[in-house]
């Protein structure tokens, strides 16, 4: 039992499991779900469809993280790369148009990344003002592209990638699945986890110890910047348009909630994937919560932060063990 | 060093050039216009291009300056009162012979109006109003009343139920909390409905003026409540992300879900003559020609309405049949 309470995803799964059975009190069909059309359809569903994204996103950002870097520019990368893609797609709404556009969009998120990774690992500049560059910039080319409307793109292969089902399964959640599990393998049973995890601990004695440190920052950016194009392509699919205001608006701050909610260490030096998707789930259920409850639109952002702050405390094994000790055994 | 010492010096003398040529002009109070060529001087501050709709509004305001055969000084504020501010002391000093603008918020004008009612400059506000007790200091404020929007989609939607007695259950969209339009159509909408108990708002919340957070909030609502017979959405993009929550449940927008939005952009008005929305209540940003009226009256010393609203409609299925080929926006 104690095993169970120690292991480090134990407070983040506990806390979206009361999360999703508070919801029972107000919903009580809240964990049905049927076939409609086709499609599996619940809030469940929902949860785990609209957090596909996020968990995208949140994914780079870990490893970002696990660097000892950060990445505010994962939800202006969105808006670029989503606003190019539908700039395709809007003339050439057919098979081959929307895999030119995923692939066009994908390269120049992938572009973005790498610019973000030159500038932390081979100029030096500190990744938070290296990414807050492209943040405010992209944000700017994004609205370039879209020349400040919004494209609606009439497009059922595009609308695929977001919201379509591939064997009553929401297609957003199996691409996100297959990049976790890519990712997940890739660092876990090769030793890029260990090397990334070495690198955020302490740069410079990893690449005394001989790991090509540069390299490896600029290859996690270059990784953020393409799960945040794929994140971008899922967005504007989901809705069949381009907004480049809207589109990955505030997403960095809540990738390094799921971040931090999944037990990776700001500092650097340790990262959990599971725990990032953990994160990413809660979030969403979070904000599927409100909106099913009726928290009135005025109290939303206060409700977060209560729950956040309430999970966040008790996530703290200092926090635990302080009011454990104040408790008489 | 000695070239540091250099540009700062070379940056001093451009400065004090520059003081001393806005000294210059602004000492000649109550001069003849700076154009004298009977043409009239326009300056307009715009807030930015952060909308398809406001992009419109700018192109109204030049075509329509352009057709009046009135010199129309530009430019783009980029979401900051500094920068109107700057501008608005820019045509004070340049003498244009009318000021117009929108201001990006609401307080913080009484100074810089000050300075243009000393200089004689009659000033407009188009769009949104300022909060100042002066009431003098602008002659006329010329935009939508968000209220009265409110109160024409409440009045469609008792003439739609007038002799049933069935409960009527109604969720509603509302904009980013706390902004102008979204109070204002809150408002005006539940004063209409109030009077008669069968219409009851089930569920609101923030879909942030946004097709994704529409969408999201649209299916989390689907989920909570199995019975709704009306949306009500504060702007048409949210009202289009709704629209495919409600397709993926299964349920016909427009017949099965009623549905009321604001605006009249071009994309809500496609769905609205496919039968998709049911009523929309325009919020025109085409107040080029109404401005350089009043333009031409203020600057002939003609006395103004203080209040002036723009010239709006509202659209049922057939009249977006009709109005759709000639859309601006």
């Amino acid at each position: 039992m104690t095993g169970v309470l120690k292991h480090r995803l134990f407070w983040p799964s506990a806390a979206l499991i009361v999360l999703l059975l508070g919801n029972l009190i107000f919903t009580p069909h809240f964990f049905s779900i049927e076939i409609r059309n086709g499609q599996l359809y619940g809030s469940l569903i929902d949860i785990l469809r609209l957090s596909a994204p996020l968990i995208l996103v949140a994914l780079g950002m870990t490893l970002v993280i696990a660097t000892g870097g950060i990445d505010l520019s994962v939800g202006s990368v969105m808006a670029v790369a989503g606003a190019l893609a539908c700039l395709i797609v809007v003339d050439n709404p057919g098979l081959s148009g929307v895999l030119l556009a995923c692939v066009a969009a994908v390269t120049l998120a992938l572009v973005l990344g790498l610019w973000n990774g030159f500038l932390v690992s081979v100029v030096g500049l500190q990744p938070i003002i290296a990414t807050l560059i492209l943040m405010v910039a992209g944000r700017g080319l994004a609205q370039l592209i879209t020349e400040g409307q919004i494209i609606t793109v009439n497009s059922p292969p595009y609308r695929f990638i977001g919201a379509g089902y591939l064997l009553t399964f929401p297609f957003a959640v199996i691409i996100a699945a297959v990049v976790v599990a890519f990712t997940a393998l890739l660092t876990r049973r090769t030793a890029l986890g260990m090397l990334v995890e070495s690198v955020g601990g302490n740069p410079r004695a990893s690449r005394l110890s001989g790991i090509h440190s540069r390299r490896l920052i600029w290859g996690v950016y270059a990784f953020t910047g393409v799960a945040a194009g794929i994140a971008g392509l899922m967005a504007t699919a989901n809705v069949s348009s381009a907004d480049g205001n809207a589109v990955g608006s505030l997403i960095e701050l809540n990738a390094i909630l799921a971040v931090v909610i999944g037990g990776t260490s700001l500092a650097g030096g340790r990262f959990s994937i599971a725990g990032t998707v953990i994160g990413a789930l809660l979030i969403q259920a979070l904000d599927t919560t409100i909106y099913t409850t009726g928290v009135p639109a005025q109290t939303t952002q206060l409700f977060k932060a209560v729950v956040v702050i309430v999970i966040c405390l008790i996530q703290s094994p200092a926090f635990r063990r302080k009011v454990l000790r104040t408790v008489p055994a | 060093m000695i070239l540091h010492r250099m540009s700062a010096a070379a940056a001093g003398v451009v400065l004090l050039a520059a003081m001393t040529a806005g000294c210059g002009n602004g000492n000649e109070v109550g001069g003849a216009s700076g154009t004298d060529d009977g043409k009239i001087t326009l300056g307009f501050s715009q807030v930015g291009a952060e909308s398809g709709w406001r992009t419109a509004n700018t192109k109204s305001i030049q075509e329509s300056a352009a057709s009046a055969g009135i010199d129309l000084k530009f430019a783009d504020a980029q979401q900051k009162q500094e920068n109107q501010i700057k501008a608005i002391r820019s045509y004070i000093t340049q003498k244009v012979d009318v000021i117009a603008f929108s201001p990006v918020v609401e307080t913080g004008w009484d100074a810089v109006l000050q300075e243009a009612k000393a200089a004689n400059i009659p000033v407009i506000l188009t769009d949104r109003a300022v909060d100042s007790q002066d009431k003098t200091l602008y002659k006329t404020f010329i935009g939508s009343d968000f209220v009265v929007e409110g109160q024409k989609a409440g009045e469609w939607l008792v003439k739609e139920y007038e002799g049933k007695t069935a409960p009527v259950n109604i969720v509603q969209l509302e904009g980013t909390t706390g902004s102008a339009p979204a109070n204002d159509r809150k408002s005006g909408f539940e004063e209409k409905i109030k009077a008669d108990p069968k219409f009851k708002i089930i569920a609101s919340q923030t879909g942030k003026f946004t097709r994704a957070d529409g969408k999201e909030v649209m299916e989390a609502f689907l989920k909570a409540n199995p019975k709704i017979d009306v949306l009500y959405a504060h702007n048409d993009d949210m009202g289009l992300g709704a629209i495919e929550a409600i397709e993926a449940a299964g349920k016909k927008p427009g017949v099965d879900i009623k549905i009321i939005t604001v605006d009249a952009v071009k994309d809500g008005m496609q769905a609205l003559a496919d039968g998709k929305i049911n009523f929309i209540v325009e919020c025109s940003p085409l107040l080029g020609p109404q401005l350089m009226e009043l333009v031409k009256k203020v600057k002939a010393g003609e006395t103004v309405e203080p209040r002036i609203l723009t010239e709006e409609t509202t659209f049922t299925q057939a009249q977006a049949k009709e109005a759709l080929p000639n859309r601006k926006y």
